[in-house]
């Protein structure tokens, strides 16, 4: 989409002044802020003139940045993201900031402070979380591209609800520097676009190493955009025979077609002279992944969000003592769910519960991660449905299987790349496939999802979203 | 029943970095508060913890200076607890695996030897310095993210004097390795003191008192006398279970310490390995290097200076105490200066100006070149021992070179024979009395013709020479 919009602009359209006009027509409650005087200011770079949004837990300098929750309701920082920085260096515009799940806890849509926000494929459901005005802004048409962030499965979920390409490279690739944390030893930052060619392009400007993140590393051998061949023979790909047999207890008719599209795409991918195989893996260890992730990801959060008081960001809190103002602005700055994860991440914390909680969830991650890696000895990746079904609808009642989905997190414990793109629908919503490959593998893995995508072709599929 | 006190320490030094721990903001002291701030030290979204090698590479020279143990690997935990003086609402420190630990190291105490032994050392990030007034407080972040190093001891130290001795050969260290200004009086130093007694002969710990933030060794000294004083009474009353693990605090007005809280309602701080830093494994080489930059620190040079030079404890002892009266001893002895001449001069001259005026050897203006060029003269017998000491305060008070001075002020020794035969002829003339009394058999007389000379020639006769003539004219 990116080089079409190129066209655009030569033959003298204002991309940003579309955008602002389809961002303030939006119907699906995707945004925080619209940057209503945005403009191109660098005219001589590769993504010069070209509109993005970014989630709302980016630092952006003079930009009102909430990460949709109350306890950032007025926070203005004075400094920009990396990544931001980067892509205004690379002349993108930001024209918005979107609608997340508080704080990126969550993976609904529907829990920021703004209220909850609508898959523009159809009002009546979810766009999934935490990424979701951002993957609601791509999938709708309003920009090209959307920055995300990713910490159990936060751009790929949605992405494949929204059915737009969500990417997150491998871990430290890109800078966290300026994402507002979640869980910093699984936070991801990654882009959401409509094909895998922009999402190369996009994670190409924004990687690199960063001296502000000491977790980032020197990527400059690795070209993302360069090895978009398309020949695939020979590559091996293996899937997960427990995620993908349809034995799930009280298994919805969606999650049926779901796995039957997926089987049928999978017969596509082989067509292409990709082998796929199926592994088995032992259920307890994938019915581990969920409690795992959930107390990893709790604990670190209770640690990374200490620094909301409301004293020196946010809204100050009512009190004689600054103990008193502290207690208001978390008491008053958080929605019951924030809190309930801070208060498990602090209990998995303690002394006498760390060894038995956070230390075998680290135990767990690890064993998914050894495991995942072995096969990536012999494989080029793992390939899965996105999601086991598409959008749940707005307070639908869902089954115990789809409530703790949370597989696609094996790629958040081991920092392998991940992508999501378009597959196919069922009842006429999108859904999408999951590649993950090992780390570092990125280029090998983009190569992978951009034939993939050719064969399945929903590429630069977009809805005029909103009723 | 005899009781004994074990006392162990704890204790906070700021190092010497030119930017803060985890960010790039400055490390330095400043008056105006909120001046030395970034991003990173107010915890603002979105930033990072950027690990500051310099710091760790001060850490590691008190570890190898301290016999510690050092880990393969740096790694870095997270201490939660909420304060308003701690922006992150976590501290980072090392829990997991300390900068060093097992160390050893032996103290001075009057004439004997004592081990002290380290349990561990850590390095961590300073909290911001909070400022309570009466219905408000503000808050200082200069002081938030400046690198701190803990040193923890066992508990193994059994008399206050023991305790301050440590601390300030600890203070010494510090100085020695550059690691730290370790300045008290910028609050670059902070003690926790753990004190608790037991039974003469027993193994059996008593209960352990905590006090905290102490600020300076007297107050360290004073709150363990304090405390045994305290204890002791409860114990020697029967009323040894009022004695409770609980923390502390120095009082200065009222010279006593008091509860803060009991240990029982203490808060768990959930430590935890910080994943924004990397596991950084610790590389062989760059040890070797920092080893190397280590200069030879106090007891070593005491023990060359007594056996090399012969210089008596005393004077050794005294020059040790700071590394620049060392270096300016040792720069003296590569200048050529005799060391015991070099030691006396240092002990008695320049450390009694130096104390007089309250100066620092490094602000001297008397450096050892200077010294030298008065040391030469005065051994070359070209002024006289009276003279150099004079020219000594005239360098310090006109700030000017010693060879300058001497031709300003006419220092040259008198030892011309023709000279000193006249004057000394004028003085026997006029001393016939004298004369004939020395002669009868008063010998002490030969002083008082002397004594007279010096007066005459305003001290710059050559004293040998006046000996000399005095005695052939008397014959």
């Amino acid at each position: 989409m990116l080089d079409d919009l190129r066209k655009k602009l030569s033959s003298g359209d204002d991309l940003i002044k579309e955008s602002l006009a389809k961002a303030k027509n939006d119907k699906l409650d995707a945004f925080v802020t619209i940057i209503e005087d945005a403009k191109t200011e660098n005219n001589a770079a590769i993504l010069s003139g070209i509109p993005y949004v970014s989630k709302d837990n980016f630092s952006t300098k003079g930009i009102l940045s909430t990460a949709s929750s109350a306890s950032l309701k007025d926070y203005i920082p004075f400094f920009d993201a990396t990544v931001i920085q980067k892509l205004k260096d690379a002349g993108a515009v930001n024209i918005g900031k979107t609608v997340m799940d508080e704080l990126g806890m969550g993976g609904s849509g529907t829990t920021g402070h703004t209220g909850a926000v609508k898959n523009p494929w159809d009002n009546e459901r979810i766009t999934g979380g935490s990424s979701s005005g951002s993957c609601a802004a791509v999938a709708s048409g309003i920009v090209p591209f959307a920055l995300g962030s990713d910490t159990g499965d936060s751009i790929r979920k949605p992405a494949s609800y929204c059915g737009v390409v969500g990417y997150k490279p491998t871990y430290g690739m890109i800078s966290r520097y300026g994402l507002f944390p979640f869980a910093s030893s699984l936070d991801h930052v990654g882009v959401i676009t409509t094909s895998v060619k922009d999402a190369a392009e996009v994670a190409g400007v924004i990687k690199g190493k960063d001296e502000n993140d000491m977790t980032s590393w020197d990527s400059s051998n690795i070209n993302l955009t360069s090895n978009l061949t398309g020949k695939v023979q020979n590559k091996k790909l293996f899937y997960i025979k427990e995620i993908c047999e349809n034995n799930y207890q009280d298994i919805l008719e969606e999650t049926n077609s779901t796995l039957k599209l997926f089987s049928d795409n999978l017969d596509k991918i082989r067509a292409l002279g990709i082998t796929v195989e199926e592994i088995s893996i032992d259920k307890d260890l994938l019915d581990a992944i969920y409690p795992a992730y959930f107390t990893i990801a709790s604990a670190e959060a209770t640690s990374n969000m200490a620094n909301l008081t409301g004293l020196i960001f946010g809204p100050r809190g009512k009190g004689k003592t600054a103990e008193e103002m502290m207690f208001d602005h978390r008491t008053n700055g958080f929605s019951p769910l924030i809190k309930r994860r801070f208060i498990i991440g602090s209990y998995v914390l303690r002394a006498e519960n760390i060894e038995k909680y956070l230390f075998n969830s680290a135990r767990v991650r690890k064993m998914i991660t050894s495991k995942i890696s072995d096969l990536f000895k012999n494989y080029d990746g793992m390939v899965l449905p996105a999601s086991l079904s598409p959008a749940p609808r707005l307070n639908e009642k869902l089954p115990d299987y789809l409530k703790t989905e949370q597989y696609l997190a094996i790629a958040n414990f081991g920092g392998f790349p991940s992508i999501t793109i378009p597959s196919g629908f069922v009842n006429n919503m999108p859904v999408g496939i999951n590649i993950t490959s090992d780390i570092k593998d990125d280029e090998n893995l983009l190569n992978i999802a951009y034939s993939i995508e050719e064969t399945l072709s929903f590429k630069n599929q977009t809805i005029k979203g909103g009723k | 029943m005899a009781l004994k006190v074990v006392i162990g320490l704890e204790m906070h030094c700021e190092l010497k970095t030119i930017s803060k721990v985890f960010s790039k903001s400055k490390n330095e002291y400043n008056d105006l508060p909120n001046r030395v701030v970034g991003p990173v030290d107010m915890a603002f979204p979105g930033t990072l913890p950027l690990l500051n090698k310099e710091a760790v590479k001060n850490s590691i020279k008190m570890a190898m200076c301290l016999n510690c143990t050092i880990p393969e690997v740096l790694i870095f935990d997270r201490k939660n607890y909420f304060y308003p003086d701690l922006p992150k609402g976590y501290q980072i420190t090392q829990n997991t695996s300390p900068i060093g630990v097992n160390g050893k190291i032996e103290v001075e105490v009057g004439d004997e030897l004592i081990p002290i032994t380290i349990h561990d050392i850590h390095l961590e990030e300073d909290t911001a310095s909070l400022d309570h007034y009466f219905d408000y407080s503000l808050i200082d972040y200069n002081r938030a993210g400046v690198p701190l190093l803990e040193i923890v001891t066992d508990p193994c130290i059994y008399s206050p004097d023991t305790a301050v001795a440590f601390l300030e050969h600890l203070r010494n260290i510090y100085k020695y390795t550059g690691a730290s200004d370790a300045d008290t009086k910028k609050g670059q130093i902070r003690c926790d003191v753990n004190v608790s007694l037991m039974e003469e002969g027993s193994n059996v710990l008593g209960t352990k008192v905590e006090v905290k933030n102490v600020n300076s060794f007297s107050n360290v000294h004073a709150a363990i006398l304090y405390e045994i004083d305290r204890q002791t009474k409860l114990i020697e009353s029967g009323c040894q279970d009022e004695i409770i693990q609980e923390t502390r605090r120095w009082d200065d007005e009222t010279l006593s310490t008091v509860r803060m809280r009991e240990k029982v309602e203490s808060v768990d701080y959930k430590y935890y390995v910080d994943p924004n830093i990397p596991k950084i494994k610790i590389d062989k080489k760059w040890l070797d290097e920092i080893k190397k930059e280590i200069p030879m620190l106090p007891l070593e040079r005491k023990k060359l200076y007594i056996e090399k030079y012969n210089l008596p404890a005393y004077d050794a002892g005294v020059i040790i105490k700071t590394k620049e009266n060392s270096d300016y001893f040792e720069e003296c002895l590569n200048l050529g200066i005799d060391p015991k001449e070099a030691a006396n001069w240092i002990t008695s001259q320049i450390m009694g100006y130096l104390n007089k005026y309250n100066l620092e050897i490094n602000e001297f203006y008397l450096t050892p070149q200077r010294l030298f060029k008065i040391i030469e003269p005065l051994n070359k017998g070209e002024i006289s021992s009276k003279q150099a000491k004079e020219l000594f305060f005239k360098v310090l008070e006109d700030e000017d070179e010693p060879e300058v001075l001497i031709k300003k002020y006419g220092m040259k020794q008198l030892d011309n024979d023709d000279e000193l035969n006249k004057i000394i002829t004028t003085i026997l003339n006029n001393n016939k009395t004298q004369v004939e009394g020395y002669k009868a058999g008063k010998t002490n007389m030969f002083d008082y013709f002397v004594g007279q000379v010096m007066k005459e020639t305003k001290g710059k006769a050559n004293p040998v020479k006046v000996k000399e003539i005095l005695l052939k004219n008397l014959v």
